[in-house]
């Protein structure tokens, strides 16, 4: 008799049980699938006033007549190739370097590219005549950016409540007292409970990401194998929260109040819906201490700006670190009733 | 310590028939003013259905749930065949809770499958479903099971793994008199295999039908224990007279026996019947409706304790 065939045979008893409750699969699919269709029309097309300026230096340094000019958002960057980057995949229209004369890149594939470098050439930077360079690239659309923050917004819930919920709704109506009164040890149940949802979180990370890229075709920068492991990592560590949640609480109530307090932070400082680059550099400190903010941030990394797993390890030891504390105090402080 | 526990100690009955021994068992629940189970100590022999008597509140489900290895006392203990209890006892009971859902949207068959899969040990499912009688639904989703249905499943699992010793917590609680005695079959049918059963309820005649030998519970600590019939005859020699309190009139002369009034009835427990029903008649009473019968377990616990079981 072995141990492994008591987490197996409670693993599939969880999956059917998932499977067959129809309300809640329809839920876990279409929901993430509904908020990244409906996203991606309403920013389709872009619908950003403003035109975006990189400034390779200081924006002191620039023409006064062209930096006065209204509707420009000037962005200052340290790095020339950071900069290009961007430009490449038009995340600013034009890239101006201070100077006499002026030096600019434009994207030759971006519409708005073509538009802010008529306003530069119709002030006081086109004398004298500026040295113009060209880069080349595909649009980073909203859309690409916020996929990566949907995927882990749904995956959060989908862990939280999905684990939480379900183990405290066991104890509360004496399924663990049940299962106590057999062999099967608490690790073992833990053990299938978390593979059990981490298939299903994979699984639906799976289907919503490729199913809506056949439609809306992410413009992906990085590995797809990099952003499996990040999302599987991210998995681990929000199941493991959801864990530790439901270690002791014995009303639903109590479990659901504390998902929601967890949950709503998360959905609004880990940057699911916008950057918080420019935010306040606390709050940004306060949102790092959800596993949400390094999934989204690594993920986004890999997708927007082509990044390596290396150049995202600080945000994958964080996460493993976080799953290992979740686990280790949620088994540690488990009870059955 | 009780006469058993006495008796064993001092060599009358070996102590290798004994499959379970609680010790002194004392339990308080955080907050509580009192213990729930407070110095209990019996003895379970094997192959015998044990009965463990006693209103709601008396501690009876926290003695079994001791017992069962699922809570752990303040202080006593619990032995097995002679040894305390260890993690390989879960592999030797079985256990049917007074309360307990099922895994949601798996079949029956599904269902005892899981909890086959959870013991080195188990019984064929096909035995199991003929012991049980559950053909008829194991392919039914179990949360679309009747209350008769539901119990013997759960009496199934508590099966699955062909313990030694299974526990039965109110098992016949909320179903009708016809899935009671139906289920009444079943546990004789567990006895007759020889396995030992330890039973809780608070229905005096399924104890009565069912129990070789019985404690009765009250405030955490047994008050009686023994055969029924013998604890009958050991507390009662007489008769119980009912007559609806509408038909009795009071005499002059005082009634042989002990008069009291529960719901509406006037009963008189006495050993000297045609006295008894003489001093009514002189009284004035009508007899019309009176009702002569046995002294039952419920008759005992009312004079143990001067309150209903039932209460």
């Amino acid at each position: 008799m072995s141990s492994a065939k008591r987490l197996w045979a409670v693993f599939v008893a969880r999956n059917y049980e998932f499977l067959r409750d129809r309300g809640a699969l329809a839920w876990n699919l279409m929901f993430p699938l509904f908020v990244v269709f409906g996203m991606a029309f309403a920013f389709n097309g872009g619908n950003q006033e403003v035109f975006k300026i990189g400034v390779d230096g200081s924006v002191a340094a620039l023409p006064p007549g062209f930096a006065a000019t209204k509707y420009l958002k000037f962005v200052p960057f340290d790095d020339e190739a950071q900069a290009q980057a961007r430009l490449r995949h038009h995340q600013i229209d034009l890239l101006v370097k201070p100077g006499n004369p002026v030096s600019y890149w434009i994207n030759e594939t971006s519409p708005k590219g073509y538009l802010a470098e008529r306003i530069l050439l119709g002030t006081d930077a086109a004398t004298p005549a500026p040295v113009r360079g060209e880069v080349t690239g595909r649009e980073i659309r909203y859309v690409d950016w916020l996929v990566s923050g949907l995927l882990g917004m749904n995956m959060m819930f989908s862990a939280l409540f999905g684990v939480g919920y379900a183990i405290v709704r066991y104890r509360k109506n004496g399924v663990l007292k049940r299962l106590k009164a057999t062999p099967l040890k608490a690790v073992e149940f833990l053990t299938a409970q978390v593979l059990s949802r981490m298939v299903l979180l994979m699984a639906v990370f799976a289907i919503v990401y490729h199913g809506s890229d056949l439609f809306l075709h992410y413009e992906r920068l990085g590995s797809l194998a990099s952003l499996y492991l990040i999302y599987t990592l991210g998995g681990f560590c929000l199941v493991s929260l959801g864990l530790l949640i439901a270690a002791r609480a014995t009303s639903e109530e109590l479990a659901g109040g504390l998902l929601n307090l967890l949950s709503w932070p998360m959905m609004f400082l880990s940057g699911v819906w916008f950057s918080l680059e420019g935010a306040p550099r606390p709050l940004r400190l306060f949102a790092d201490i959800f596993p949400l903010t390094h999934v989204i941030d690594a993920a986004r990394a890999v997708m927007t700006e082509g990044a390596t797993l290396s150049q995202v390890s600080g945000h994958l030891a964080i996460l493993a670190a976080m799953t290992v504390v979740f686990l280790a105090i949620g088994s540690w402080s488990f009870r059955w009733e | 310590m009780t006469d058993e526990l006495a008796r064993v100690k001092t060599g009358t009955i070996p102590p290798v028939t004994l499959v379970l021994e609680a010790r002194e068992l004392v339990l308080r629940y955080p907050g509580a003013s009192a213990n729930a189970v407070d110095g209990l100590s019996l003895a379970v022999r094997e192959g015998l259905c044990f009965g463990l008597l006693g209103p709601n509140g008396a501690g009876k489900t926290t003695t079994v749930e001791i017992m069962e290895g699922i809570k752990t006392p303040d202080s006593g203990a619990v032995h097995y065949r002679g040894a305390p209890l260890g993690p390989d006892f879960r592999e030797r009971s079985g256990i049917q809770f007074q309360e307990t859902a099922l895994q949601e949207k798996l079949t029956v068959r599904e269902l005892l499958k899981l909890f086959g899969s959870l013991y080195p040990r188990t019984l064929p499912l096909e035995e199991l479903v003929k012991l049980c009688d559950l053909g008829e639904f194991l392919d039914r989703d179990s949360e679309k099971l009747s209350g008769g249905q539901r119990q013997r499943v759960l009496l199934a699992i508590a099966l699955v793994n062909d313990p030694d010793v299974v526990f039965l917590d109110e098992p016949t609680t909320g179903l009708d008199p016809q899935a009671r005695r139906n289920f009444w079959g079943l546990v004789r049918l567990i006895k007759s295999r020889g396995k030992t059963v330890l039973l809780t309820t608070h229905y005096m005649e399924e104890a009565y039908e069912l129990c070789d030998e019985v404690a009765i519970v009250d405030r955490g600590r047994v008050i009686a224990q023994g055969e029924p019939d013998t604890l009958l005859k050991k507390h009662f020699d007489g008769v119980t007279i009912e007559l609806p309190k509408a038909d009795f009139r009071a005499g002059a002369k005082p009634l042989p026996g002990k008069l009291v009034e529960r719901d509406g009835t006037m009963e008189l427990m006495t050993s000297e019947v045609d006295a008894a029903l003489a001093a009514l008649t002189a009284a004035g009473a009508s007899l019309a409706r009176v009702k002569v019968r046995a002294r039952t377990l419920e008759d005992l616990f009312l004079e143990l304790t001067g309150r209903e079981l039932r209460e």
